[in-house]
């Protein structure tokens, strides 16, 4: 194994080993979150993106790690985005969560994992279609909160952890 | 509908979802810096591409040209890389963590399924298959999921990520009180 799939692999198995310990993993508290009865989900993913953008901001202004932005591709967010929202409410599992319920003996979502296999098939025999299609409708690229925004990246970071302490006292209020 | 006592009980064991995602937070800063050390370039947590790769791996065992020739395959390379034993790894710690803590459970309809549609496992596979094709279609149109744009993209401020984060939960939304909600 080369150190790329070693990294990975550990990696991997600590990511797995939180998500469990969180209770992400199964059907119903991600249902539950998408019925908003139940913001576990909603806790654990704030909660780790608070963290995680104040230590890569960090990071990144210290010149250490580069960042890696998604562009903004109109058609393919959109409609990309509303797509993989049908498919998780139906199938109850994200790509990530999936593969670690199985791992928790929710045996079923292995018929989710063939599923997006084959999706992505799918995908990747349609993809000159897509190209010509809704991902040509409009790119407007790598673009960052604060660059659109016009403030400074801390201000946007600080903001959203305020915004994120409100939301959590809220859910902690109203016992969801 | 979803007693909340008994998720409170069946959860009980488990970490604070505020705990395990700020380690996850952790997970997420220290990953980058390593593979940025180790594999010279700044990787982030993601899962979705590893699901073309897999279909690429499957696909060449039959049909070995037709993975070689097809551009998106060739875009997103059929390879085993660090993404790909990260997803493998979710599962080894999903298994870890459920035994360690006895929490690991053998089921094959989830609760909230069964209430609304039967106690057929066939009937599950189907649904949960046809839901992963589409989601799949949707996370590489979208170039991202949950992990890929949820967490990654959101800690790095990317406009794309929170728009996708929207539109997931928003169309999650709609399907899921028009599927689950009936009766409740």
């Amino acid at each position: 194994m080369s150190i790329d799939q070693l990294l990975g692999l550990a990696t991997g198995v600590i990511f797995g080993f939180l998500l469990q310990k969180g209770r992400v993993l199964r059907y119903d508290k991600q249902v539950a979150a998408l019925l908003l009865k139940d913001m576990t989900i909603f806790k654990f993913m704030l909660s780790a993106i608070v963290v995680g953008m104040f230590g890569i901001l960090a990071l990144h202004d210290m010149g250490i790690i580069t960042l890696s932005l998604k562009a903004m591709n109109v058609g393919g967010i959109l409609v990309g985005g509303a797509l993989f929202g049908v498919g998780w409410a139906v199938m109850g599992y994200c790509p990530g969560t999936s593969v670690g319920a199985v791992g928790e003996g929710r045996w079923t979502a292995i018929f989710g994992v063939i599923g997006m296999v084959v999706g992505a098939g799918i995908y990747a025999q349609m993809y000159p279609f897509f190209k010509s299609t809704v991902l040509a409708w409009a790119d407007l690229g790598k673009i960052g909160l604060p660059e659109v925004i016009g403030v400074n990246h801390w201000v946007i970071a600080v903001v959203f952890a305020l915004i994120t302490l409100g939301m959590f006292r809220w859910f902690e209020k109203k016992g969801l | 509908m979803i007693n909340p006592e008994q998720t409170r009980v069946s959860s009980s064991k488990g970490w604070s979802p505020y705990l395990s995602g700020a380690l996850v937070g952790v997970l997420a800063i220290v990953s980058v810096y390593l593979t940025t050390i180790y594999m010279g370039k700044s990787t982030y947590l993601g899962a979705s591409t590893s699901f073309v790769r897999a279909a690429g791996l499957a696909v060449q065992v039959v049909d070995p040209s037709y993975v070689a020739q097809n551009v998106y395959y060739a875009k997103e390379k059929v390879v085993i890389d660090w993404q790909f034993l990260m997803v493998i790894g979710i599962f080894f710690g999903a298994l870890l963590s459920s035994k360690m803590d006895g929490s690991f459970k053998l089921e094959s309809l989830p609760p909230l399924w069964e209430k609304h549609f039967g106690s057929s496992v066939p009937r599950r596979a189907v649904f949960a298959f046809f839901g992963g094709i589409v989601a799949m279609i949707g996370a590489r149109l979208a170039d991202g999921c949950p992990s890929g744009h949820g967490l990654s993209g959101m800690m790095q401020l990317s406009v794309s990520s929170f728009v996708a984060l929207a539109m997931f939960f928003g169309f999650g939304v709609i399907v899921a009180n028009l599927l689950y909600r009936k009766g409740t």
